[in-house]
């Protein structure tokens, strides 16, 4: 007895031993060679290739075509949109990329007919729908039982490119109210479009108006992360910049003896990638070379979590239990298929019953038609028998008259003849 | 009779055979200077498209000194407003009072369903206005406050117009004449004005937008004449660019906007349409959009108005008469009953002569 419980208390002893130890900071005496687990890490990524979705959201004709085909230096096929679409939908189209050694798999979704229509109240609720579907489609994914999230091609969107039009006062109230609907959901960039209208003093006017509106709304726009040192300086910098005034273009021009993209107006050539004249160069870099895989970060750890957790909450499940005691998604999973399972049963249950009680009822009212159709029946052909039995009466009637008739004709006829016998026997005598 | 004296042969035989009516456009032009000229001209589009700079940038004054711009926030649920600037201005003796009406807040909220109805309101008001001071019994002094002319901005951002710029134009298109302007054109380099400009025409055409058509050239003009009018036709919707600045270009200060890769002259022909919207506005069509006004949209107005009115008196059975009731400016009550007494005198006797009363 003595010697199991020493044991026991042995036995315990190492337990709290264990779990109270410190991480303990060692030097190595030599190199090891985990350096170059980044290495390894990245060599990975570009074996499976990357993943990067964006989603252009802004007015028809302000611009989103051409500036994606300038970002990444090619054309992506777009036919012009109308104007005159009843609602706002997405166009998702994915194509596949290469540089260098990377493979990238980029999705850009546009949203056609956004702005156009006079009432705009709903135009928020395409885009919203599409982002959740595709939060939805991954957690789908997710809670499988037999999943492959590495095979998985990821349609969550990275990035929200909003494309404010160059107006030079403010942003427009349909902005306001979109990016209001969009900020948890997505990371904003917000974009002046077209920003060869707007001239340089002009412009820092308008950018301070916007982002002030923006902040005075409450409208949280993504920030360039700050806490990576290498980074963090030129990301700090980029930030005052925002919003970034645009300008897009396919078109090569000559200048000088080079040959730029650029615009070539009457009065000047706006080139797109000379920092004085617009921040595209600003916006690839942050967007493209610095932050994408930032930005892929935040969509998954923040606004995907946050997705996942509202959806969750809304099913009912939680992470602890009345009792504090961490719940088990798969107990917490049993119990709510089980009551939902139940549920059905009582809805079926009620369904089936009230089936049943239509039918009675249906029943019921038809054998009260047939019992008035019988009677009907009855009281018709009571009303034929009497019918015919007035006509038979009459038809004897007639026949008895006629019988009477015939006798006194006859009769008649009879004495006719007698008489003019007797006259002339009376004449004889 | 009239008898020719002889006069002296001194006295040219061109002094015989003059008349003198050949002087009446200098007597026109005489009176006309005295007695002033009054334009009322409507801005309407959407804010942020330069509608007020080019204002400015036309009348060469500034007439929007101190306006508050309303906050996006501000514009969700906005409704459209009618605000009136008149300004007196002068040249070479030439006195013109202009009324600029703006339309603040079309189509800033989200939800613009029917924003343009203060705008007609607004434009129905002026005729009805007008209606009756011209229907009353002092006419002297009657204030034309009728809209002779809308600028509608359209944005150069598209892809040709939008579903509020047709059904704006089509709800004003019978009341008052549309000029369309593209605005901010210095956002399109000159195939894309082209471009732009052959869609609009191309949409105005679809969807049956009636705007204002300049008038045909006389026959006899010279073809130098008419060379500039076709091109002025074959120029619209005008492509304009407006700026409250001014700067130097080429060596001269002209109104204009600076650019890091250039500068845009407003004035400049090169650059843009405002030097045409701007002759034809002011320098050679301003009274024939004034005539169309008073000939063509009031005239209409005023033909639907007495139609209404009309029609109306028949249900209530009173007579038909051949004189159209005016609407207000009612004789007094006993004025109206020898009104109806005399009337009554004129059928009995009729009817007792025997003739048959002209109209029952």
């Amino acid at each position: 007895m003595f010697k199991i419980v020493s044991l026991v208390v042995r036995h315990l002893k190492k337990k709290i031993l264990f779990t109270n130890e410190e991480k303990r900071n060692l030097s190595l005496g030599g190199h090891v060679g985990f350096d170059s687990l980044p290495d390894q890490l990245v060599s990975k990524s570009v074996t499976q290739g990357f993943c990067f979705n964006i989603l252009c959201v802004g007015e028809t004709g302000i611009g989103k075509s051409t500036l994606m085909n300038t970002l990444f230096n090619t054309m992506f096929e777009n036919e012009e949109a109308s104007h005159y679409q009843n609602g706002v939908y997405l166009r998702p189209r994915t194509y596949d990329l290469q540089e260098s050694n990377v493979h990238l798999k980029l999705t850009i979704v546009d949203t056609v007919g956004f702005g156009d229509q006079i009432n705009k109240e709903d135009s928020y609720k395409p885009i919203v729908d599409y982002i959740d579907t595709q939060f939805e489609n991954y957690l789908q994914e997710e809670l499988k039982i037999k999943r492959s999230l590495f095979n998985y091609h990821d349609t969550r969107i990275h990035i929200c490119l909003y494309f404010i039009a160059p107006t030079g006062h403010s942003l427009k109230s349909l902005d306001l109210v979109t990016m209001k609907k969009l900020d948890s959901k997505v990371n904003i960039i917000p974009i002046i479009a077209k920003a060869d209208t707007i001239s340089k003093s002009e412009l820092h006017k308008f950018k301070i108006k916007i982002m002030s509106e923006l902040v005075s709304n409450g409208v949280q726009i993504y920030q360039f992360p700050t806490d990576d040192e290498a980074v963090s300086e030129i990301n700090a910098s980029m930030n005052a910049h925002l919003p970034f005034a645009v300008v897009g273009s396919v078109e090569e021009v000559k200048v000088g003896n080079k040959t730029v993209r650029a615009r070539q107006y009457p009065w000047g050539v706006v080139q797109v990638e000379n920092e004085s004249h617009c921040d595209f160069v600003k916006l690839r870099e942050m967007l493209i070379r610095v932050n994408m895989e930032d930005l892929r970060e935040q969509t998954h750890a923040r606004h995907y979590e946050l997705y996942r957790r509202c959806k969750l909450e809304e099913m009912g499940f939680k992470d602890t239990d009345p009792d504090s005691q961490p719940f088990s998604l798969q107990e917490t999973y049993e119990a709510k298929r089980k009551e939902f399972l139940g549920d059905l049963q009582r809805k079926e249950e009620e369904m089936r019953q009230m089936f049943v009680n239509k039918v009675k009822e249906t029943e019921a009212e038809l054998k009260e038609k047939e019992r008035e159709l019988h009677d009907k029946f009855e009281q018709l052909k009571r009303m034929h028998q009497e019918e015919k039995r007035k006509v038979e009466e009459k038809r004897r009637d007639l026949e008895e008259e006629m019988n009477a008739f015939n006798r006194k004709k006859v009769a008649a006829e009879t004495l006719s003849l007698s008489q003019p016998l007797k006259k002339e026997k009376d004449k004889k005598k | 009779f009239v008898t020719f004296t002889r006069t002296r042969s001194s006295i040219s035989t061109f002094e015989k055979q003059y008349v003198g009516f050949a002087t009446l456009p200098n007597q026109v032009h005489r009176k006309s200077v005295k007695k002033g000229f009054d334009f009322t001209l409507m801005v309407a589009g959407e804010s942020g498209m330069g509608k007020s700079t080019l204002v400015n940038s036309l009348f060469l004054t500034d007439l929007y000194k101190d306006r508050k711009l309303l906050n996006a926030e501000e514009r969700i649920n906005q409704t459209v407003e009618i605000i009136k600037h008149t300004v007196d201005i002068e040249e070479k003796g030439v006195k013109l009072k202009l009324t600029i009406v703006d339309t603040p807040g079309f189509g800033d909220a989200v939800n613009n369903n029917q924003c343009w109805k203060p705008i007609t309101d607004y434009i129905d008001q002026q005729f009805e206005q007008y209606f009756r001071d011209e229907s009353g019994l002092n006419r002297k002094n009657i204030q034309d406050n009728r809209v002779h002319c809308c600028l509608y901005f359209i944005p150069p951002f598209g892809h040709g117009l939008r579903p509020v710029d047709v059904e704006f134009m089509k709800a004003l298109h019978e009341k008052v004449n549309i000029i369309p302007l593209i605005a901010k054109a210095d956002c399109l380099t000159p195939n894309e004005i082209k471009k732009l400009k052959d869609r609009i025409r191309e949409e105005i055409d679809k969807f049956g937008i009636k705007v204002y058509q300049f008038p045909e050239c006389d026959s006899d003009e010279d073809e130098e004449f008419k060379q500039l009018d076709k091109e002025l036709k074959e120029c619209t919707p005008f492509a304009v660019i407006g700026s409250n600045t001014v700067v130097e270009a080429r060596g001269q200060r002209v109104r204009g906007r600076l650019y890091p890769w250039g500068i845009v002259e407003v004035e400049n022909q090169s650059h843009c349409d405002f030097v045409k919207l701007r002759n034809m506005l002011i320098r050679s069509h301003m009274h024939d959009l004034k005539d169309v006004t008073c000939d063509v949209h009031y005239e209409n107005y005023r033909a639907q108005c007495i139609q209404e009115m009309t029609s109306k008196l028949a249900q209530d059975n009173r007579m038909e008469s051949p004189i159209p009731i005016l609407p207000l400016s009612t004789p007094d009550v006993d004025t109206e009953k020898l009104i109806k007494m005399k009337d009554e005198e004129v059928l009995y006797k009729a009817w007792s002569c025997g003739q048959e009363s002209p109209n029952f």
